[in-house]
Protein backbone atom coordinates (compact mmCIF):
# COMPACT_ATOMS: atom_id res chain seq x y z
CA UNK A 1 0.00 0.00 0.00
CA UNK A 2 1.03 3.49 -0.61
CA UNK A 3 1.61 5.49 2.15
CA UNK A 4 -0.53 8.65 0.48
CA UNK A 5 -2.08 8.22 -2.64
CA UNK A 6 -3.94 11.67 -3.71
CA UNK A 7 -6.57 11.29 -6.24
CA UNK A 8 -7.76 14.09 -8.83
CA UNK A 9 -7.08 16.48 -5.76
CA UNK A 10 -8.48 20.50 -6.45
CA UNK A 11 -8.74 23.42 -4.26
CA UNK A 12 -9.74 26.32 -5.85
CA UNK A 13 -10.90 29.94 -3.59
CA UNK A 14 -13.72 30.84 -5.20
CA UNK A 15 -12.79 31.26 -9.44
CA UNK A 16 -9.52 31.11 -8.32
CA UNK A 17 -7.83 27.63 -9.06
CA UNK A 18 -4.90 26.98 -6.43
CA UNK A 19 -4.31 23.02 -7.39
CA UNK A 20 -5.77 21.58 -10.46
CA UNK A 21 -6.12 18.01 -10.66
CA UNK A 22 -3.46 16.32 -8.71
CA UNK A 23 -3.06 12.29 -9.14
CA UNK A 24 0.14 11.37 -7.34
CA UNK A 25 1.31 8.66 -4.95
CA UNK A 26 4.10 8.98 -2.56
CA UNK A 27 5.54 5.27 -1.80
CA UNK A 28 7.62 4.66 1.59
CA UNK A 29 11.36 4.88 2.69
CA UNK A 30 12.04 7.59 0.05
CA UNK A 31 13.13 11.21 0.51
CA UNK A 32 10.88 13.65 -1.89
CA UNK A 33 11.96 17.27 -3.20
CA UNK A 34 8.45 19.19 -3.74
CA UNK A 35 9.54 21.78 -5.99
CA UNK A 36 7.87 24.86 -7.82
CA UNK A 37 7.88 28.37 -7.86
CA UNK A 38 6.41 30.78 -5.57
CA UNK A 39 2.56 30.83 -5.83
CA UNK A 40 2.90 26.92 -7.56
CA UNK A 41 0.91 25.31 -5.04
CA UNK A 42 3.35 23.66 -2.69
CA UNK A 43 2.09 25.10 0.58
CA UNK A 44 -1.66 24.21 -0.15
CA UNK A 45 -0.98 20.77 -1.30
CA UNK A 46 0.59 20.60 2.20
CA UNK A 47 -1.91 22.14 4.09
CA UNK A 48 -4.38 19.69 2.36
CA UNK A 49 -2.31 16.50 3.11
CA UNK A 50 -2.08 17.70 6.92
CA UNK A 51 -6.20 18.47 7.03
CA UNK A 52 -5.44 22.23 7.62
CA UNK A 53 -7.62 22.88 4.04
CA UNK A 54 -10.62 21.15 2.91
CA UNK A 55 -10.07 20.18 -0.87
CA UNK A 56 -12.39 21.68 -3.24
CA UNK A 57 -12.90 17.82 -5.13
CA UNK A 58 -10.93 15.06 -5.33
CA UNK A 59 -9.20 12.63 -1.94
CA UNK A 60 -6.39 11.95 -0.26
CA UNK A 61 -5.43 8.51 1.37
CA UNK A 62 -2.84 7.87 4.05
CA UNK A 63 -2.53 4.49 4.28
CA UNK A 64 -5.44 3.80 2.65
CA UNK A 65 -7.19 5.77 4.72
CA UNK A 66 -9.12 9.18 4.43
CA UNK A 67 -6.92 11.69 6.30
CA UNK A 68 -8.19 12.50 10.03
CA UNK A 69 -7.23 11.51 13.55
CA UNK A 70 -5.29 9.09 12.51
CA UNK A 71 -3.40 10.41 9.69
CA UNK A 72 -2.34 12.76 11.57
CA UNK A 73 -0.47 10.62 14.48
CA UNK A 74 1.75 9.69 11.34
CA UNK A 75 2.47 12.38 10.23
CA UNK A 76 4.85 14.97 11.30
CA UNK A 77 4.44 18.49 10.16
CA UNK A 78 6.88 21.11 9.65
CA UNK A 79 4.89 24.62 8.83
CA UNK A 80 6.51 27.55 7.22
CA UNK A 81 5.65 29.57 9.77
CA UNK A 82 6.16 28.45 13.69
CA UNK A 83 2.93 28.68 15.96
CA UNK A 84 4.84 27.58 19.34
CA UNK A 85 3.86 30.24 21.61
CA UNK A 86 7.01 32.39 21.74
CA UNK A 87 6.55 32.92 25.71
CA UNK A 88 7.29 29.50 26.39
CA UNK A 89 11.26 27.95 26.84
CA UNK A 90 12.60 25.51 25.02
CA UNK A 91 12.82 22.89 27.57
CA UNK A 92 8.27 24.42 27.85
CA UNK A 93 7.85 23.68 23.88
CA UNK A 94 9.62 20.11 24.50
CA UNK A 95 6.63 19.09 27.52
CA UNK A 96 4.23 20.71 25.17
CA UNK A 97 4.90 18.19 22.48
CA UNK A 98 5.41 15.27 24.40
CA UNK A 99 2.35 15.82 26.37
CA UNK A 100 0.82 16.25 22.69
CA UNK A 101 2.09 12.99 20.68
CA UNK A 102 2.58 9.60 22.04
CA UNK A 103 5.39 9.05 19.42
CA UNK A 104 7.56 12.21 20.63
CA UNK A 105 10.94 11.24 21.68
CA UNK A 106 12.28 13.46 24.59
CA UNK A 107 15.57 12.61 25.05
CA UNK A 108 16.51 12.61 20.79
CA UNK A 109 14.83 16.03 21.19
CA UNK A 110 17.09 17.23 23.98
CA UNK A 111 19.94 15.59 22.34
CA UNK A 112 19.37 17.34 19.16
CA UNK A 113 19.24 20.76 20.63
CA UNK A 114 22.42 20.07 22.27
CA UNK A 115 24.06 19.38 19.32
CA UNK A 116 22.81 22.41 17.98
CA UNK A 117 23.84 24.66 20.34
CA UNK A 118 20.41 25.65 21.62
CA UNK A 119 20.19 26.66 25.38
CA UNK A 120 16.71 24.67 27.01
CA UNK A 121 16.32 27.25 29.20
CA UNK A 122 15.74 29.80 26.68
CA UNK A 123 12.56 31.60 26.19
CA UNK A 124 11.80 31.41 22.08
CA UNK A 125 11.54 35.01 22.21
CA UNK A 126 14.61 35.64 22.87
CA UNK A 127 15.52 33.57 19.74
CA UNK A 128 16.24 34.82 16.83
CA UNK A 129 14.27 33.76 13.73
CA UNK A 130 16.41 30.75 12.69
CA UNK A 131 17.17 29.64 16.12
CA UNK A 132 13.53 29.42 16.87
CA UNK A 133 13.38 27.66 13.13
CA UNK A 134 16.01 24.99 14.75
CA UNK A 135 13.89 24.12 17.84
CA UNK A 136 10.54 23.58 15.41
CA UNK A 137 13.06 21.54 13.87
CA UNK A 138 13.66 19.54 16.53
CA UNK A 139 10.68 19.22 17.58
CA UNK A 140 9.06 17.72 14.66
CA UNK A 141 12.07 15.42 13.74
CA UNK A 142 12.08 14.15 17.49
CA UNK A 143 8.52 12.34 16.62
CA UNK A 144 8.24 8.45 15.35
CA UNK A 145 6.24 9.23 12.33
CA UNK A 146 5.49 7.36 9.07
CA UNK A 147 5.76 10.21 6.73
CA UNK A 148 7.77 13.26 7.62
CA UNK A 149 6.84 16.70 5.56
CA UNK A 150 9.10 19.87 5.95
CA UNK A 151 7.61 23.15 4.41
CA UNK A 152 10.94 25.10 4.06
CA UNK A 153 12.59 23.89 6.32
CA UNK A 154 15.85 25.92 5.39
CA UNK A 155 15.27 28.98 4.89
CA UNK A 156 16.01 31.13 7.63
CA UNK A 157 19.30 29.37 8.64
CA UNK A 158 22.74 29.60 7.56
CA UNK A 159 25.07 27.36 5.61
CA UNK A 160 26.70 25.18 8.38
CA UNK A 161 23.60 24.57 9.88
CA UNK A 162 21.88 23.29 6.69
CA UNK A 163 23.91 20.70 6.57
CA UNK A 164 23.55 19.48 10.13
CA UNK A 165 19.85 19.77 9.40
CA UNK A 166 19.99 17.17 6.36
CA UNK A 167 22.45 14.96 8.30
CA UNK A 168 19.35 15.05 10.61
CA UNK A 169 16.74 14.27 8.49
CA UNK A 170 19.23 11.46 7.04
CA UNK A 171 20.17 10.13 9.99
CA UNK A 172 16.79 10.49 11.85
CA UNK A 173 13.86 9.54 9.99
CA UNK A 174 12.82 6.09 10.87
CA UNK A 175 13.39 2.84 8.79
CA UNK A 176 10.87 2.72 6.29
CA UNK A 177 9.57 6.57 7.23
CA UNK A 178 9.83 9.21 4.24
CA UNK A 179 10.39 12.55 3.62
CA UNK A 180 8.93 15.66 1.79
CA UNK A 181 10.95 18.61 1.84
CA UNK A 182 9.23 21.75 0.07
CA UNK A 183 12.05 24.08 -0.70
CA UNK A 184 13.73 26.85 -3.47
CA UNK A 185 17.00 26.00 -2.29
CA UNK A 186 17.22 22.62 -4.81
CA UNK A 187 21.21 22.71 -5.05
CA UNK A 188 21.48 22.18 -0.89
CA UNK A 189 19.57 19.59 -0.84
CA UNK A 190 19.53 17.73 -3.80
CA UNK A 191 21.76 15.11 -3.07
CA UNK A 192 20.16 13.79 -0.46
CA UNK A 193 16.61 13.45 -2.34
CA UNK A 194 15.18 10.26 -4.16
CA UNK A 195 12.76 11.84 -5.86
CA UNK A 196 11.31 14.93 -7.08
CA UNK A 197 7.99 16.49 -8.29
CA UNK A 198 7.74 19.78 -9.51
CA UNK A 199 5.01 21.52 -9.19
CA UNK A 200 3.41 24.33 -11.43
CA UNK A 201 0.24 25.89 -11.74
CA UNK A 202 -1.67 23.76 -9.79
CA UNK A 203 -0.49 20.90 -12.02
CA UNK A 204 2.52 18.35 -11.41
CA UNK A 205 5.09 19.26 -13.83
CA UNK A 206 7.09 16.37 -13.50
CA UNK A 207 7.53 13.43 -11.14
CA UNK A 208 10.45 11.25 -11.56
CA UNK A 209 14.09 9.68 -9.89
CA UNK A 210 16.37 11.86 -8.92
CA UNK A 211 19.52 10.08 -10.87
CA UNK A 212 17.25 8.88 -13.73
CA UNK A 213 16.37 12.71 -14.44
CA UNK A 214 20.03 13.71 -13.92
CA UNK A 215 21.08 10.37 -16.37
CA UNK A 216 18.42 11.21 -18.87
CA UNK A 217 18.43 15.23 -18.90
CA UNK A 218 21.84 15.67 -18.42
CA UNK A 219 22.14 18.00 -15.76
CA UNK A 220 21.54 18.67 -11.93
CA UNK A 221 17.94 18.96 -10.55
CA UNK A 222 18.65 22.69 -10.26
CA UNK A 223 19.46 22.82 -13.50
CA UNK A 224 16.17 21.35 -14.75
CA UNK A 225 14.28 23.12 -12.46
CA UNK A 226 15.93 26.40 -14.30
CA UNK A 227 15.56 25.01 -17.67
CA UNK A 228 11.90 24.09 -17.11
CA UNK A 229 10.40 27.05 -15.50
CA UNK A 230 12.87 29.89 -17.24
CA UNK A 231 11.11 33.36 -17.04
CA UNK B 1 33.02 13.87 6.90
CA UNK B 2 30.50 13.81 3.37
CA UNK B 3 32.51 14.36 -0.30
CA UNK B 4 31.13 17.13 -2.44
CA UNK B 5 29.07 15.58 -4.84
CA UNK B 6 29.00 16.99 -8.62
CA UNK B 7 24.96 17.22 -8.77
CA UNK B 8 24.78 16.70 -12.78
CA UNK B 9 26.30 13.02 -12.78
CA UNK B 10 24.12 10.23 -10.82
CA UNK B 11 25.17 10.05 -7.15
CA UNK B 12 24.78 6.57 -7.44
CA UNK B 13 27.45 6.47 -9.89
CA UNK B 14 29.48 8.88 -8.12
CA UNK B 15 29.32 6.97 -5.00
CA UNK B 16 30.43 3.62 -6.87
CA UNK B 17 33.53 5.51 -7.96
CA UNK B 18 34.09 6.45 -4.31
CA UNK B 19 34.15 2.89 -2.69
CA UNK B 20 35.78 1.22 -5.94
CA UNK B 21 38.56 3.65 -5.12
CA UNK B 22 38.94 2.49 -1.74
CA UNK B 23 38.74 -1.20 -2.86
CA UNK B 24 41.36 -0.72 -5.79
CA UNK B 25 43.94 1.67 -3.16
CA UNK B 26 43.61 -1.28 -0.60
CA UNK B 27 41.73 1.39 1.90
CA UNK B 28 39.05 -1.75 2.37
CA UNK B 29 41.44 -4.47 2.46
CA UNK B 30 39.89 -7.71 0.56
CA UNK B 31 37.85 -10.06 2.29
CA UNK B 32 36.68 -6.83 4.80
CA UNK B 33 33.04 -6.12 6.01
CA UNK B 34 31.99 -2.79 4.61
CA UNK B 35 29.74 -0.73 7.09
CA UNK B 36 26.04 -0.96 6.74
CA UNK B 37 24.12 1.10 4.44
CA UNK B 38 22.93 3.27 6.41
CA UNK B 39 26.63 4.30 8.55
CA UNK B 40 27.57 4.63 4.43
CA UNK B 41 24.64 6.98 3.63
CA UNK B 42 25.72 9.12 7.03
CA UNK B 43 29.62 9.23 6.23
CA UNK B 44 28.94 10.50 2.95
CA UNK B 45 25.98 12.41 3.66
CA UNK B 46 23.81 10.90 0.95
CA UNK B 47 19.97 8.86 0.78
CA UNK B 48 20.11 5.53 2.00
CA UNK B 49 18.34 4.43 -1.56
CA UNK B 50 20.93 5.94 -3.40
CA UNK B 51 23.91 4.24 -1.46
CA UNK B 52 21.87 0.65 -1.56
CA UNK B 53 21.79 1.59 -5.62
CA UNK B 54 25.37 2.19 -5.81
CA UNK B 55 26.43 -1.21 -3.65
CA UNK B 56 24.37 -3.09 -6.47
CA UNK B 57 26.28 -1.96 -9.37
CA UNK B 58 29.54 -3.03 -7.26
CA UNK B 59 27.80 -6.31 -6.15
CA UNK B 60 27.28 -6.00 -10.22
CA UNK B 61 31.21 -6.09 -10.75
CA UNK B 62 31.44 -8.77 -8.66
CA UNK B 63 33.88 -6.20 -6.50
CA UNK B 64 31.43 -7.12 -3.63
CA UNK B 65 29.26 -9.57 -2.76
CA UNK B 66 26.05 -9.90 0.19
CA UNK B 67 26.79 -12.85 2.96
CA UNK B 68 22.85 -13.10 3.65
CA UNK B 69 21.96 -11.82 7.70
CA UNK B 70 25.68 -10.70 8.13
CA UNK B 71 26.47 -7.52 5.48
CA UNK B 72 28.65 -7.05 2.38
CA UNK B 73 32.32 -7.85 1.77
CA UNK B 74 34.68 -6.63 -0.68
CA UNK B 75 35.65 -9.89 -2.90
CA UNK B 76 38.76 -11.81 -2.05
CA UNK B 77 39.07 -12.30 -5.76
CA UNK B 78 42.72 -10.26 -5.64
CA UNK B 79 43.30 -10.82 -9.56
CA UNK B 80 39.63 -9.17 -10.13
CA UNK B 81 40.56 -6.18 -7.76
CA UNK B 82 43.58 -6.16 -9.82
CA UNK B 83 41.83 -6.07 -12.99
CA UNK B 84 39.64 -3.13 -11.86
CA UNK B 85 42.91 -1.03 -10.49
CA UNK B 86 44.65 -1.80 -13.66
CA UNK B 87 41.17 -0.39 -15.63
CA UNK B 88 40.67 2.16 -13.60
CA UNK B 89 44.30 3.52 -14.00
CA UNK B 90 44.49 3.38 -18.04
CA UNK B 91 40.87 5.45 -17.89
CA UNK B 92 42.73 8.67 -15.53
CA UNK B 93 45.84 7.61 -18.09
CA UNK B 94 43.58 8.28 -21.10
CA UNK B 95 42.11 11.38 -19.40
CA UNK B 96 45.11 12.78 -19.12
CA UNK B 97 46.89 12.06 -22.38
CA UNK B 98 43.50 13.71 -23.69
CA UNK B 99 43.46 16.76 -22.04
CA UNK B 100 47.35 17.38 -22.43
CA UNK B 101 46.43 16.27 -26.16
CA UNK B 102 44.76 19.66 -26.29
CA UNK B 103 47.11 21.96 -25.24
CA UNK B 104 49.56 20.70 -27.55
CA UNK B 105 51.52 17.93 -26.21
CA UNK B 106 51.96 14.58 -28.01
CA UNK B 107 51.96 11.61 -26.53
CA UNK B 108 55.62 11.54 -25.71
CA UNK B 109 55.84 15.17 -25.03
CA UNK B 110 53.90 14.34 -22.11
CA UNK B 111 55.98 11.36 -21.05
CA UNK B 112 58.79 13.54 -20.87
CA UNK B 113 56.81 16.12 -19.32
CA UNK B 114 56.19 13.50 -16.51
CA UNK B 115 59.98 12.67 -16.17
CA UNK B 116 60.98 16.42 -16.26
CA UNK B 117 58.98 16.57 -12.73
CA UNK B 118 60.77 13.52 -11.70
CA UNK B 119 61.34 14.93 -7.64
CA UNK B 120 58.08 16.36 -7.36
CA UNK B 121 55.82 13.45 -8.86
Amino acid sequence: MELIEINNLKKAYGKHEVLSDITLKIPKGKIIGLLGRNGAGKTTLIKLINDLLTPTSGQILVNGAPIGVQSKKIISYLPERTYLDKSMRVCEAVKFFSDFYDNFDSDKAYRLLSDLGLDKYTKLSKMSKGMQEKVQLVLVMSREAELYILDEPLGGVDPATRDYILDTILSNFSEGASVIISTHLISDIERILDEVIFIDCGKIALYGECDKLREEENGSIDEIFRRMFKC
Amino acid sequence: MGFDFYNNIPIYLQIAKILKIKIISGEISPGERLPSVRDLAVELKANPNTVQRALADLENEKLIFTERTNGKFVTDNKALILKHKTAYASSLTEEYLNSMNKIGFSKEDAVNYIKSMGGNA
